[in-house]
């Protein structure tokens, strides 16, 4: 995030951190999968651009959370889980934030094997499928009542 | 004041766009006043990285909620399902799956054969025509030979079964229910300047590649061609009347904001189950203080939806995900009123494919099955491609207490009273709905499942509105007559779904289609005596 960016926007950088902990949280690394998490650089960018209609009701959501920062990481998910179970509304204003960036990420993209393009122009493929799956139903008699 | 017109259409959704195109071919002259603005394709959400983000904002179905300018706010807080709509040209054909099947002939005599609710003044061979000529001008691709309906001729070869599509026939088939690809409003081969379907898997966000067939891409075009004039940002805020109780015009804002009145010799309304009966009733006068074409007192009543239900079955293995068109196959094994149910009428299930992979987060998310923390990467590993859904539409029979009103105190951008909603879901709707979960549920395991998520009814999937200005021969018990002119003021005509009598256990917008079409041609033929 560039510095003009971070002077003016419109979450304080206290809370940035705070939803930058809580994305990696949500989301964090795997190894095993092969993937970045939430709170990777990029991502956490697209994240501050995307959530500027909607910063009040995000940091509203990340002060109902209570301040991560001083926590450890068990003390931090602890918080976590008891935010989403006491406000679930909130809570599902953050996973769409989160969620929303994460998976149109292209290295989070292509690990899931879809190529990192919207779309459109190109489509994409879908079998045709066996019609002949129909004959069965071909061979029953008509379904619908005649109408006087 | 502007040079009186010979035809104000109000609309240029999937009605006001049919009308349009039938009536140009006799040179009259004719406009049609649009809130909204043309769309822009190239700006569907499906053209950018954001797509699935977007069709949920910009592109999202309830007006209330996309708040664009075209938009006009609507209170549904007393009905337990909420509107959606697409405001602009096309109406909400811009918006919409493109399912497109037709009545059967038993819905057109639902009190005849089920006693309920009312018959319609028409029948199915009535319509039969118009639906040939809508499928024409629309490009409907489909299977010929579905034993579920008297035979009919689609245009175009089906849309792909794909993998769930495959899964879902073969359950359909152990089952011994009646399966058929779905009538879709999907162009599988180039068809009138429009290029075929490529499974953006995006048809209700827009379809950026113009398969699909809004009207804008379809029938607009030829009705412009032919001399029809359209004009957008332009809401209509009353029909006036002349001293014979005559329609004379409407008093309309433009996209500056300017008061206008354009006058017309006909007056024809498309507005679509909800904003018709609004503009009706925000038209009084000393004459009709309780709003136009209101004698009846039924304008606004027998608000009619139709109940979603929402089965979405979880696989092993990977399916088609967001790939593909939201349409393929339907099963009418359900349709027609058996009395050994528990409920009248029926229903239809269509089944719509897969998700991409932030609806498939957020599904998982929302009900707990993708969790926070480590394991979520698993946990959506097991969902992502492999969700399939499908939907039970149910018949909503017509109830008085079902309303369309005008709002004491929301109003839209240009101040006009804004329309509300009372809207409850009836007995017979909510057995249909169970009905219609189970049997759902047993395809999705049948069709080997994991596991099954179900919603009744869909709170936002108030897609298709109908009922709320009745067609009939008694003016007493209807709105219009059984071609479309109201029965108080004769040179006022209806075309959208506002019309219909009873809501059949199918999508609407074929039915409103060739409805529109067969009130634009009785026109035509009694052009001579047209306001006797
Ligand atoms: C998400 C979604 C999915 C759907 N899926 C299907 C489907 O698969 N199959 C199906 O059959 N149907 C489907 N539908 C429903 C279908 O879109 C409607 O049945 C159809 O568009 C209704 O046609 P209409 O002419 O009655 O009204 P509309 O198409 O809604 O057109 C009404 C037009 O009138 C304009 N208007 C309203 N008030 C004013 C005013 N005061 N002044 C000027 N203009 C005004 C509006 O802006 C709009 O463009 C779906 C709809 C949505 C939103």
């Amino acid at each position: 995030m560039t510095d003009q960016i971070a002077k003016d926007h419109p979450l304080s950088p206290d809370a940035r951190e705070q939803l930058r902990i809580v994305a990696g949280i949500m989301i964090p690394a795997s190894e095993e999968f092969g993937v970045p998490g939430a709170d990777d650089e990029h991502i956490f960018g697209d994240m501050l651009r995307t959530l500027v209609p909607i910063a009040a009701m995000v940091s509203a959501a990340l002060a109902a959370i209570g301040p991560l920062e001083p926590l450890d990481q068990a003390a931090r998910c602890a918080a976590c889980e008891r935010f989403q179970a006491s406000a679930p509304t909130m809570a599902a204003v953050l996973v769409a934030l989160v969620a929303q960036c994460y998976y149109r990420d292209a290295r989070v993209m292509r690990a899931l094997g879809m190529e990192p393009r919207p779309p459109f122009p190109k489509g994409f493929e879908v079998e045709q499928g066996d019609w002949s799956l129909l004959d069965r139903v071909r061979a029953r008699p008509k379904l619908y009542r005649d109408a006087p | 004041m502007q040079d009186t017109v010979d035809v104000l259409i109000i609309g240029a959704g999937a009605s006001g766009a049919a009308v349009a195109w039938s009536l140009a071919e006799t040179r009259m002259r004719i406009v049609c006043l649009e809130q909204g603005e043309w769309p822009n394709p190239a700006r569907y959400p499906s053209t950018g990285m954001d797509w699935e983000a977007r069709a949920m904002t910009e592109f999202g179905f309830n007006p209330n909620r996309r708040a664009n300018s075209a938009d006009y706010p609507i209170n549904e807080d007393n009905s337990p399902i909420k509107i959606a709509n697409y405001n602009g040209v096309g109406g909400g054909t811009v918006l919409y799956a493109g399912h497109f099947p037709r009545f059967h002939p038993s819905d057109f005599r639902v009190r005849s054969l089920d006693g309920v609710a009312d018959d319609w003044p028409i029948d199915y061979a009535t319509l039969a025509p118009y639906y040939g000529e809508n499928d024409r001008m629309m490009g409907i691709s489909g299977l010929a030979g579905d034993p579920a309906y008297p035979p009919k001729m689609p245009m175009m070869p089906p849309v792909p079964l794909g993998k769930a599509g495959t899964k879902l026939a073969k359950a359909f088939n152990a089952l011994g229910w009646h399966w058929w690809p779905s009538d879709s409003a999907v162009a599988t081969t180039d068809y009138d300047g429009r290029a075929k379907c490529i499974n953006l898997g995006h048809c209700l966000h827009g379809c950026a590649q113009g398969a699909k067939a809004s009207t804008d891409v379809t029938y607009w075009p030829h009705a412009i061609r032919a001399g029809v004039e359209l004009r957008t940002r332009c809401r209509v805020r009353e029909i006036a009347t002349d001293g014979q109780g005559r329609a004379s015009g409407v008093v309309y804002y433009d996209r500056d904001g300017k008061e206008c009145f354009q006058a017309a010799e006909v007056v024809i309304l498309a507005c679509n189950g909800i904003g018709t009966p609004r503009i009706l009733l925000n038209s009084t006068s000393a004459r009709f203080p309780n709003g136009l074409a209101n004698t009846s007192g039924l304008v606004g009543k027998n608000l009619m939806f139709h109940p979603y239900a929402a089965i979405n079955g979880i696989f092993e293995e990977p399916l088609d995900g967001h790939r593909g068109p939201s349409n393929c196959i339907w099963s009418q094994e359900f349709y027609e009123t058996d009395p050994k149910r528990d409920f009248v009428r029926g229903y239809t299930f269509e089944i719509s494919r897969g998700r991409g992979p932030l609806v498939t987060a957020l599904t998982g998310m929302s009900t707990g099955r993708i969790p926070w923390g480590e394991d979520h990467h698993r946990a959506f590993r097991r969902m992502f491609d492999r969700i399939t859904s499908m939907v039970a539409i149910c018949e909503d029979l017509p109830e008085m207490h079902n309303t369309v009103t005008l709002d004491p105190v929301l109003k839209d951008a240009h101040g006009i009273p804004a329309p509300k909603l009372d809207y409850t879901l009836s007995e017979n709707s909510r057995r249909m709905l169970n009905h219609g979960i189970e049997r759902g549920t047993e395809v999705m395991k049948a069709a080997g499942a994991y596991d099954v998520i179900t919603q009744a009814p869909i709170e936002f999937g108030g897609w298709h509105l109908m009922g709320t200005a009745r067609m009939g021969t008694d003016p007493d018990r209807s709105v219009v007559n059984e071609w479309g002119r109201s029965h108080d003021v004769k040179n006022l005509f209806i075309v959208d779904g506002s019309l219909f009598v009873t809501s059949a256990g199918v999508n609407p917008t074929s039915t409103i289609q060739a409805l529109a079409l067969y009130v634009a041609d009785n026109i035509k033929k009694r052009l001579a005596n047209l306001f006797d």
